[in-house]
């Protein structure tokens, strides 16, 4: 029993902290207030092999797992969430489905490219009528000859409009199960397929150095070879790649909750009131510990539901429970931040007003904290109404 | 061709730093050991060189128990072996001894190339790649901005305070460089991995032939008499500008020997 880091995690640990440190920090102010993608600081996480961490060497990964990318999210969220759902998006929904689902010949084309952060990859879920009820796509696919015609819109899909998103894989209706259930599939669609039309970004209240957007297919035609996994496993797929992403929301959620604590702690020091530093106010201080705590609670939450993942033992209510708790203690914790900070923490050019504004989507995004308590819920096996 | 660089732990950069009251030499203990920052480049430079003309890295360092995780973090970057001389006999060993011993310590493999960083963060006398070279009998190249290799002939630029000078020199040789020149790259997990693998040999001052006599704190041809915490930072001069500011600033400067 021991929830340590081992040698090569923390030699991993320390390399993002001291590259999120020295590189991120410095420039990551500006392209979130100028709302712009900061295509050198990617280009430099692919060099490091951020984006390949979970993927065998043989496809261009680092042979690393899971928790080696958590690790990364965790470090990257303290200074900035941006770059870190970025790298989250880039692997866990972009690459993650090919590497688990795709043909050894889908695995070859596009895995080494995503795995470089040369290319990102998006995934094509929610739609405008339904982002927790993935069961009511509406987008369709329809196999005409050797070719898929797609319809339909799909909307917040991170990295989905980049000059390096290589293909987007969307999950559309392809006929009915005997049941009379939709009958879901996954697609990849290479960026730039004729009919496939990316909106301009959202203006969004937070994570604004990363990529959003609204995508509309109009007649878009792919190979049918370009099918991911077996046709009518979309669904069930997907929900695998929502548990997983679950964790890795849960360890961005504890690094957004870990970097209010080291600014709280700077500015406590330095800030001076009525003849003393803040931070020797017994008011601050029992807030600072608070905060601590729910880092510290944090991580060990999604430390818990990654070492499940990886031992093969189920997960399903751990990655649920790591996600709500730390979703739920980031936003505390930039709410608390921000009050430390009193009118400079309102300011744009704070760390901690980006962590307050980039806070409230940990609470809705890859399920809200409703879904969440919903599946910890149904876990119990308790009577259905 | 066959590349060592010699690299240096020293107490975090960013960490207050202080001495120990009774040997007034380094307190290792109340910050991080890292990897010297300047080193960083120098290892670079020598990944880049055997990337382009083919070769290994073999990492150097003098230091302490523990001295072999700046060796790893060399390895984890890409080069390939290490060889690590720990001694109780070198603690507290100066410039000219440090110079010494790394020379005695390379005498235990072969090499075309010896590289470092032109100084440590924490003494920052920029001796020992000068005091190497004449111990090996080797040209030396200090503070380069730039290497460039053909065949056996090495051009750098050397970083001077009106801008550089060219220098050539025959392989082998002993190179310092500065932050210049280049930018280095961080360890990837696959390199962390692999890191574990790679062998580093042991030394101590028998294996690596050096006289226990001349190095150590007792063989320092310096010693340090005394040690005072740095003053705490003067509140400065406030000019209120009464229409005379520019004057009042000028004679400030001009007091200050700046204009």
């Amino acid at each position: 029993m021991d929830h340590r880091l081992s040698e090569e995690y923390e030699a991993l640990r320390a390399t993002v902290e001291e590259f999120a440190h020295d590189v991120v920090a410095p420039k990551i102010g500006a392209f979130y207030e100028r709302e712009e993608f900061p295509y050198e600081i990617v280009a430099q996480m692919g060099r490091m092999g951020l984006f390949g961490l979970p993927f065998p060497e043989e496809y261009g990964g680092m042979g690393g797992d899971y928790f080696a990318l958590c690790l990364a999210l965790e470090e990257l969220a303290r200074v900035d969430s941006s770059v870190a759902i970025t790298l989250e998006a880039g692997v866990s929904l972009g690459a993650m489905p090919i590497h688990r689902f795709g043909t050894e010949e889908q695995k070859q084309q596009w895995l080494p490219k995503l795995c470089s952060g040369e290319m990102l990859g998006a995934f094509g879920l929610t739609e405008p009528g339904g982002g927790s009820d993935a069961g009511a796509t509406r987008t369709t696919a329809v196999l005409a000859g050797d070719e898929w015609v797609i319809n339909g819109t799909k909307c917040f899909i991170t990295n989905s409009g980049t000059d390096i998103t290589g293909l987007i894989t969307v999950t559309a209706v392809t006929g009915s199960k005997p049941d009379g259930r939709k009958e879901i599939s996954s697609i990849i669609v290479p960026a730039g397929t004729p009919g496939l039309t990316v909106a301009p970004k959202y203006s969004k209240v937070g994570w604004n150095a990363s990529d959003t957007r609204e995508l509309s297919f109009v007649d878009v035609r792919v190979p049918a070879a370009n099918l991911l996994g077996e046709r009518g496993r979309g669904y069930a797929n997907f929900l695998r790649t929502l548990d997983e992403g679950r964790i890795a929301i849960a360890a961005l959620s504890t690094g957004l909750s870990q970097g209010c604590v080291d600014e709280s702690v700077k500015y406590a020091h330095d800030r001076q009131a009525f003849g003393h530093p803040i931070g020797a106010n017994q008011a601050i201080q029992f807030k600072l510990a608070d905060m601590r705590l729910r880092a510290h609670t944090s991580r060990l939450a999604y430390y818990d539901a990654a070492s499940r993942m990886l031992t093969g033992e189920p997960f399903k209510a751990e990655a649920a429970m790591a996600k709500l708790y730390c979703s739920e203690a980031a936003v505390t914790n930039a709410r608390e931040a921000t009050q430390i900070h009193g009118g400079y923490g309102f300011m744009n050019e704070f760390p901690v007003a980006r962590m307050w504004r980039d806070s409230k989507i940990l609470e809705i995004g890859e399920g809200t904290s409703e879904v969440q308590r919903m599946l910890i819920a149904r876990d119990m096996g308790l009577p259905e109404a | 061709m066959k590349i060592v660089v010699c690299v240096k732990q020293v107490p975090d950069t960013e960490a207050e730093k202080r001495l120990l009251p009774d040997t007034l030499t380094v307190d290792r203990e109340s910050s991080n050991p890292v990897l010297n920052e300047m080193d960083e480049f120098a290892i670079e430079e020598a990944l880049k060189l055997t990337e382009a003309h083919g070769g290994e890295v073999v990492v150097l360092t003098m230091g302490p128990d523990g001295a072999d995780a700046a060796v790893r973090k060399a390895l984890s970057m890409g080069a390939h072996s290490g060889i690590l001389l720990s001694d109780p006999a070198l603690a507290g060993s100066d410039a000219v001894a440090t110079s010494y011993a790394i020379a005695q310590a390379l005498g235990t493999t072969e090499y075309d190339l010896v590289i470092l960083g032109s100084e440590a963060s924490d003494a920052r006398t920029s001796l020992v790649p000068a005091m190497l070279a004449e111990r090996l009998g080797l040209p030396q190249l200090t503070f380069a901005s730039k290497v460039e290799i053909d065949g056996t002939s090495i051009t750098v630029n050397r970083l001077t305070d009106y801008g550089h000078d060219v220098v050539q020199a025959q392989l082998p040789a002993v190179v310092s460089v500065v932050e210049k020149i280049n930018e280095p790259r961080y360890p990837s997990f696959k390199g962390i991995m692999a890191a574990k693998k790679k062998p580093v040999a042991a030394l101590d001052v028998a294996a690596a032939g050096i006289d226990a006599a001349l190095v150590g704190q007792a063989a320092a041809a310096t010693t340090v008499v005394d040690a005072a915490q740095r003053p705490p930072r003067s509140a400065g001069v406030k000019v209120t500008d009464e229409g005379d500011g520019g004057v009042k600033l000028a004679e400030f400067l001009s007091a200050q020997k700046f204009i």
